[in-house]
């Protein structure tokens, strides 16, 4: 059940925008597929929904083989970054399309629309068009209307991605409850790993068409499968070959085996957590972040030699990351302290 | 625009001032010779059965050409833009041929085509007369005006993009009803718009009608040729009065349209 893909490639011209991705949704789970730009997260959205064909490869949507099927007869909701609201019709006839498609009766029709509407807090707004409405409400609009016909899966690409940022928390708050109440199985596209992590159950990190690596958000930030991997989800610092989050570096003012020295170029304070930055013998920029007491205790200033010494870090030796998913570092010192050379 | 006062108003002066000697100002002219010697001489004219006929033979014109460019037009559009091909920019050439081609040539390559020796000439040869008859009529008034509604149509389609016709299939529509519920609606306007140029065109046409029909009175003539064989016959009321019909029913098409647009935003 839930949906699962298997060995998709796409091809646009010379862009492979998808080769060889397998990834397995659970049912009545919220996956989040996370990736920059050109990664393939979206061909992959809409090759589930029908609305890309697949050179290669298969499409189950809950244990019935979709491969091939038209969209219109898949059975998915799907929520588009720009809305795609039918821009002639009222607001009550965008959510009732799908309905009126089906040939349901009006009286039933009528009492779907205004449940939905009440669902996405649009109610009092049906008689509206899209335009007199803001960025956040069309796309509630949009799924009230992709929901209004029952979906199987519901499938969002970058729904919050024309918003502001005020909107948009507000909006993926309100998605995660939604999908607590109707639990259907639900993939949405994002490119903000924040976002991501504040709504999804599980993650599927994609990178140049590859799926890089999938888990829960912890799975992610604490077992990175490879440096794409680490420096997408949460920030990273190199040294060598070495990465160390910005958070596990610690700042001290005596040397000693395992410190580095470093010149404090800037302090940044961003409330409760100030980042330092600071430039090390060779030339390597990195931050660090401590909390106000850390700093206060240092009592750290810009232009003075301070110390770094990473708590935990990470390498990924070998070639680059094999196998779609994998949940373990190649060669990693994951957990422990690692031996950083004071000379890098 | 951040243009100093002086400049807007002599652009504004230079704007206005073109249209009114190129455009208003012969209009105007016809209107006043129209009813110089009162209502009854002109009137007379296009009441006379030959005008009368004329009349009725452009709206046919209408009738028939218009409705069949406008399903082409859709159509055609709907290929150059939602369906990539490598054949798209020949066919997108070809369609703006009428523009390119003087009417007076099209009348002629219908003749040459239908004509004694041509090679459809077997169909008027089976008794089925379309030179010098209302088929040649309605062929010279599609190929004018052909490329109108593709024109205007082709830009909005590219603007409104796939999202809404794709949203419309995950929703459980085929292609038949996204065309009519999600598609077509979108486009109307721009539709519309190619409409009334392609009546405005074919109410207009003179060149390749002249050249198809011979011109008989009462027989083969349009409006157009109505007016050119009072002109010719030194009958100028006729002819002015016969040219205000004309002008008349375009503005109804205008109107139309304006009206049909101000109920929509309403």
């Amino acid at each position: 059940m839930g949906i699962s893909v298997e060995g998709a490639n796409k091809r646009f011209g010379d862009f492979q925008a998808l080769d060889d991705v397998s990834i397995e949704v659970p049912d009545g789970s919220l996956t989040a597929l996370l990736g920059p730009s050109g990664s393939g997260k979206s061909t992959l959205l809409r090759a589930i929904a029908g609305l890309e064909d697949l050179d290669s490869g298969q499409v189950t949507i809950n244990g019935e083989d979709a491969t091939g099927k038209p969209a219109q007869k898949r059975g998915v909701g799907f929520v588009f970054q720009h809305y795609a609201a039918f821009k002639h019709m009222t607001v009550y006839d965008n959510v009732a399309f799908g309905l009126k498609i089906r040939k349901w009766k009006k009286p039933e029709t009528s009492k779907r629309v205004h449940e939905l509407l009440q669902l996405v807090q649009l109610d009092g707004l049906a008689g509206r068009f899209p335009s007199q409405l803001s960025g956040g409400q069309r796309q509630r609009m949009a799924l009230a209307r992709a929901l209004a016909v029952e979906p199987k899966v519901l499938l969002l690409d970058e729904p919050f991605g024309a918003l502001d940022a005020k909107v948009r928390k507000d909006l993926r708050t309100w998605l995660r409850r939604l999908h607590e109440e109707m639990h259907v199985t639900t993939i949405f596209v994002t490119h903000d790993q924040e976002e991501a992590m504040d709504v999804a159950g599980q993650l599927v990190v994609m990178n140049e068409g590859r799926v890089e690596q999938s888990g829960t958000a912890d799975d992610l930030y604490e077992h990175p499968a490879n440096e794409f991997v680490m420096s997408f989800v949460g920030e990273v610092n190199q040294l060598g070959e070495h990465f160390v989050r910005p958070h596990d570096m610690e700042i001290v003012l005596d040397p000693d085996d395992r410190t580095q020295e470093g010149l404090v170029q800037r302090i940044v304070s961003l409330g409760f957590e100030i980042r330092v930055e600071l430039v090390l013998s060779d030339g390597t920029e990195v931050w660090a972040q401590l909390t106000r007491a850390e700093l206060q205790r240092l009592e750290l200033r810009e232009g003075q030699i301070a110390y770094l010494r990473p708590i935990q870090a990470k390498s990924f030796n070998g070639s680059s990351p094999s196998g779609h998913g994998a949940s373990t570092p190649h060669g990693s010192n994951d957990g422990g302290d690692a031996e950083i050379p004071a000379a890098v | 625009m951040s243009a100093n006062p002086a400049s807007r108003w002599g652009l504004r002066f230079l704007g206005l001032g073109y249209l009114t000697l190129l455009l208003l100002i012969p209009l105007v002219m016809i209107f006043y010779k129209t009813f110089e010697d009162g209502i009854g001489p002109p009137l007379d004219a296009v009441t006379s059965p030959d005008g009368l006929h004329a009349l009725k033979l452009s709206l046919l014109m209408v009738v028939i050409a218009v409705p069949l460019n406008t399903i082409f037009g859709i159509g055609c559009a709907l290929l150059l833009v939602r369906r990539k091909s490598r054949f798209n920019p020949v066919i997108d050439a070809v369609i703006n041929l009428p523009f390119a081609v003087s009417p007076v040539v099209i009348g002629l390559s219908l003749f040459l085509l239908y004509g004694i020796g041509g090679w459809f000439a077997f169909i008027s040869e089976e008794g089925f007369k379309i030179l010098f008859a209302v088929p040649g009529m309605v062929l010279a008034s599609i190929f004018v005006s052909l490329p109108f509604v593709v024109r205007e149509t082709v830009p909005v389609l590219q603007e409104i993009g796939t999202d809404q016709e794709q949203a419309a299939s995950t929703l459980g529509a085929n292609g038949w009803q996204t065309f009519w519920k999600v598609t077509l609606p979108s486009i109307r306007w721009g539709v519309a718009y190619g409409v009334v140029l392609t009546t405005a065109r074919v109410l207009g046409e003179f060149g390749a009608v002249t050249i198809v029909s011979g011109s008989i009175s009462g027989q083969t003539q349009t409006l157009p040729l109505f007016v050119e064989k009072q002109y010719q016959n030194f009958n100028q009321t006729g002819a002015y009065g016969a040219s205000l019909v004309l002008a008349l029913l375009a503005l109804i098409t205008l109107f139309a349209m304006n009206l049909l647009k101000r109920k929509e935003d309403a």
